[in-house]
């Protein structure tokens, strides 16, 4: 089957999910961020590269630090960017997800950035755009998060330049996280040899070990001489029905706390995706801790969203540029 | 493979030229930025050429990869290996001296003004190449070679450094086979 994520040549044509990109592009992702991280420190914040281009994020789930920091990593790039929260507006009035894009395309867009509550909406708007136009998927239902899951290994490889000598835990819930998802397909092709995930029964997807990873229930375990720690937001949002006794019930069995962390190899950092809820799957003392380094994932996600629109907007140039409708 | 009748220089010759050339005009307020990687080599090496000089001045250098400045990035599109630009000083008010091993077109001297002025207003800029082979296309052109060699549009003149960190000029044809 052809991957709607490379284009004829083997380049970057949409970014959707980190399953089916070769080990090669996620390097070249996370290499290019690094050049990226400088130009926040500098006097002028931007470099050049899509000046010109119109990049449009499509909002149709709300969202604030992923909307926040691509707006960021567009503008740095010198793009115009327009945010629309559909949610409240033309899509409550009846129109198509398909017909908002059109319309976009018609007042000149050259990129989206789609977050939306249905798994595989980005692959569907990336299915029916003409040739010159980048889909970028900033999350898609339970399906998949891949910048914030290149944003973790870019993280991890900052402080943890050796990959391939990890032991890596995923905690909380797998079961309505994109973001386990895509880190786990990241962790996995960037050749991570201990892939951890820690959590209840309930809040774990059937068959994960499929996935490759070490199934762990209990932390006291799970956590024994990890390197990092990767904490996943209790979706309460998602959950339907009563899959967990309570939030203070689940925060005392998976809640990381610094007794926990003790558990951990002594240099062990931890990341959190965010939003955290401070007291149920995270304590404060370790989200503002020394070992945290969940507001650098923060900053360098804008390098790495930066880079993913670098790579999509060059390259593929010329030629393509008439687009045939499919 | 007409490129085979043209003699090039030696290019550790050539360096030994450029760092008499630059030696006058080392002061205090001036910094060194090579541009990724030719001019990058020529810089490291101009720094121990010139240790003395460099010292007495308190000459700050840093680094330019010029890929996010440049005008052809929508054809060719971004490298796999770039390198992050390093200017560890102040750019403000510094007579900065770029280094570059082949000068050409101009392109990337307009690139690495351009990402320059980002970190600050410098004091002024003067473009120092190996070689400058002919065939601008802007109003811009080094103050300081070298060497001036005339190349046809068809050839690629580069410089390669070996394992030794010695560093010798190469001609190519555009295909990419070597000459």
């Amino acid at each position: 089957m052809n991957n709607p994520q490379l284009d004829v040549d083997g380049y970057l044509r949409h970014l959707l999910s980190i399953e089916g990109l070769p080990k090669r592009i996620l390097n070249q992702i996370l290499d290019t961020a690094e050049s990226f991280v400088g130009v926040a420190e500098r006097e002028v914040k931007k470099v050049p590269l899509l000046r010109g281009k119109t990049v449009c994020n499509l909002f149709f789930e709300n969202s604030t630090r992923t909307r926040t920091t691509f707006e960021i990593a567009a503008k740095r790039l010198s793009a115009d960017v327009i945010s629309l929260n559909v949610n409240t507006s033309s899509q409550s009035k009846g129109e198509t997800i398909l017909d908002t894009v059109d319309n976009l395309i018609a007042m000149h867009a050259d990129m989206f950035v789609v977050r939306h509550s249905q798994s595989g909406a980005a692959h569907f708007i990336a299915k029916h755009v003409p040739e010159h136009i980048h889909i970028i998927n900033a999350g898609d239902g339970r399906h998949s998060h891949p910048t914030q899951g290149l944003l973790d290994m870019f993280t991890i490889r900052k402080y943890k330049p050796d990959l391939h000598n990890l032991r890596v835990a995923i905690v909380g819930d797998v079961l309505h996280s994109r973001v386990a998802r895509s880190e786990i397909h990241a962790l996995t092709t960037l050749g991570v040899p201990e892939l951890r995930v820690i959590a209840p029964k309930t809040l774990l997807p059937a068959q994960v070990e499929k996935l490759g990873v070490h199934v762990f229930h209990d932390m006291k375990s799970g956590l024994k001489d990890v390197d990092v720690i990767m904490m996943l937001r209790l979706q309460n949002e998602r959950m339907n029905g009563a899959m967990l006794p309570s939030a203070q019930e689940y925060f005392k069995t998976y809640g990381l706390t610094q007794d926990k962390l003790g558990l951990a190899k002594p240099d062990a950092i931890v990341l959190h995706p965010g939003p955290m809820n401070r007291g149920v799957e995270i304590d404060s003392s370790v989200a503002d801790g020394s070992q945290s380094v969940i507001l650098p994932q923060v900053t360098y996600g804008i390098a790495v969203r930066m880079a993913v629109m670098a790579m999509l907007a060059g390259g593929q140039g010329s030629g393509s540029q008439a687009g045939s409708q499919v | 493979m007409t490129a085979k009748n043209i003699s090039l220089p030696n290019a550790e010759d050539l360096l030994k030229t450029l760092a008499q050339k630059l030696r006058p005009l080392l002061r205090t307020n001036t910094a060194l930025v090579g541009i990724q990687s030719g001019g990058v080599w020529l810089m490291q090496k101009l720094l121990v050429l010139l240790e003395k000089d460099i010292a007495a001045y308190a000459i700050e250098h840093g680094t330019l990869d010029v890929s996010f400045y440049r005008d052809d990035y929508e054809k060719r599109g971004l490298k796999a290996e770039n390198r992050p630009s390093q200017i560890p000083f102040e750019v403000e008010s510094k007579h900065i001296i770029l280094i570059d091993d082949v000068f050409y077109t101009g392109r990337t001297t307009r690139a690495a003004m351009n990402e320059l002025f980002d970190y600050g207003r410098p004091a002024s800029i003067t473009l120092l190449a190996l070689v400058n082979r002919g065939g601008r296309e802007l109003p811009i052109t080094p103050q300081i070679t070298a060497a001036d060699i005339t190349l046809d549009a068809s050839q690629n003149l580069q410089l390669i450094q070996n394992q030794n960190g010695l560093l010798s000029l190469e001609l190519q044809s555009k295909s990419g086979t070597q000459a």
